[in-house]
């Protein structure tokens, strides 16, 4: 299936999950993961499976004001 | 000489969600001409808190995210996320909870951006985000404009401080709106923190003597010519105008008065004409 990973369009097989989105990137910590504008926390990456089309984010800690 | 001590900054510090700071700056993190100055700034102000943000991994904002992270936890002050950035409430509920859990913090700096050119908080959506982080267990510092009813609005659904703008992000202004703000400071007897719009020390120490609580700012620091210089003139401003409000005063007069003492003034009355 295709998933866009910030933005990215990306090809995962059909049963992937959240933790193999995070794999594909090399996330390093710390990070945080939403998949369609809805947080997942890191304990269910695992478990979340993902679906076609889905769109995810993973961020990182930067400055701010 | 008799003791006289209104004024301990041991007694007199900052309670915020039942939390104690010693200071009542709060520093933002970002735009200074280094990772090392504002290290340096940070330690020569002393901030309650400084913010910091969330952006995607591999963007070039995030590209330095690791060193800064390493910089966060050496400063040891705590940390304040933000939503900046976030347009809708469920772009600002989402990142809340995203900051949650990367800082490993309850605080949120609520900000929801209704107009790009000026980064005017969205008055109408805002108290809905706050009330909904609020009940998810956040202690929520919302950025907002300085009206009185959203102001009062944010308090009603449980924001147990609130942060009006002095002037539009990044402008350095200062207070473009004097009135609305000591109004504002007059009616709510929350914690007011004037965030975003400040320029100079003397922006920050008038909000003080005003009776605000607190202030945030960044790009005043941050970009200028010595930022560590000016974080430590912001700190002692904010100090002094907090002293000068627990002071009293006086109340400002129409007429001269003289200071010195009149009785015993020599060539009193003399006719020079």
């Amino acid at each position: 299936m295709n998933i866009f990973i910030n933005q990215t369009l990306v090809a995962l097989h059909g049963s992937a999950t959240v933790a193999d989105a995070v794999a594909h990137v090399h996330a390093k910590p710390p990070f945080a993961v939403a998949v369609n504008l809805q947080f997942v926390p890191n304990t269910r990456y695992a478990v979340h499976p993902l679906q076609d089309g889905d769109k995810i984010e993973i961020i990182a800690p930067v400055t701010g004001g | 000489m008799p003791s006289t001590a209104p004024h301990s900054p041991a007694s007199d510090a900052l309670v915020l969600y039942g939390q104690t700071f010693q200071s009542r700056l709060l520093l933002g993190t970002s735009r200074y001409p280094s990772p090392a100055v504002l290290e340096a700034a940070v330690e020569r102000a002393h901030p309650a808190m400084v913010t910091a943000s969330l952006r995607r991994q591999g963007s070039n904002a995030a590209e330095t995210g690791s060193s800064f992270w390493e910089l966060l936890k050496r400063l040891n002050v705590p940390v304040l996320p933000n939503t900046a950035g976030c347009h809708s409430v469920q772009e600002a509920v989402t990142t809340a909870y995203m900051a949650r859990e990367v800082f490993d913090t309850p605080w949120i700096k609520l900000e929801l951006i209704g107009d790009d050119y000026t980064l005017q908080p969205d008055t109408l959506n805002l108290v809905e985000a706050a009330a909904q982080l609020i009940r998810d267990g956040f202690q929520v510092l919302p950025y907002c404009t300085e009206d009185l009813v959203l102001c009062q609005r944010l308090v009603d659904v449980g924001c147990q401080a609130v942060m009006p703008w002095a002037a539009p992000i990044g402008t350095g202004r200062g207070p473009v709106n004097p009135y609305a703000l000591q109004v504002l400071r007059e009616r709510l007897d929350v914690p007011l923190l004037v965030d975003a719009g400040l320029g100079l020390p003397s922006h920050a120490c008038q909000v003080m003597e005003w009776g605000y609580d607190g202030v945030l700012l960044n790009t005043a620091v941050a970009l200028a010519t010595d930022p560590v210089a000016m974080a430590g003139a912001f700190a002692d401003a904010v100090a002094a105008g907090r002293a000068a409000r627990s002071a009293g005063a006086m109340a400002a007069q129409d007429t001269a008065q003289p200071s010195t003492p009149v009785l015993g003034t020599p060539f009193w009355h003399h006719d020079h004409g």
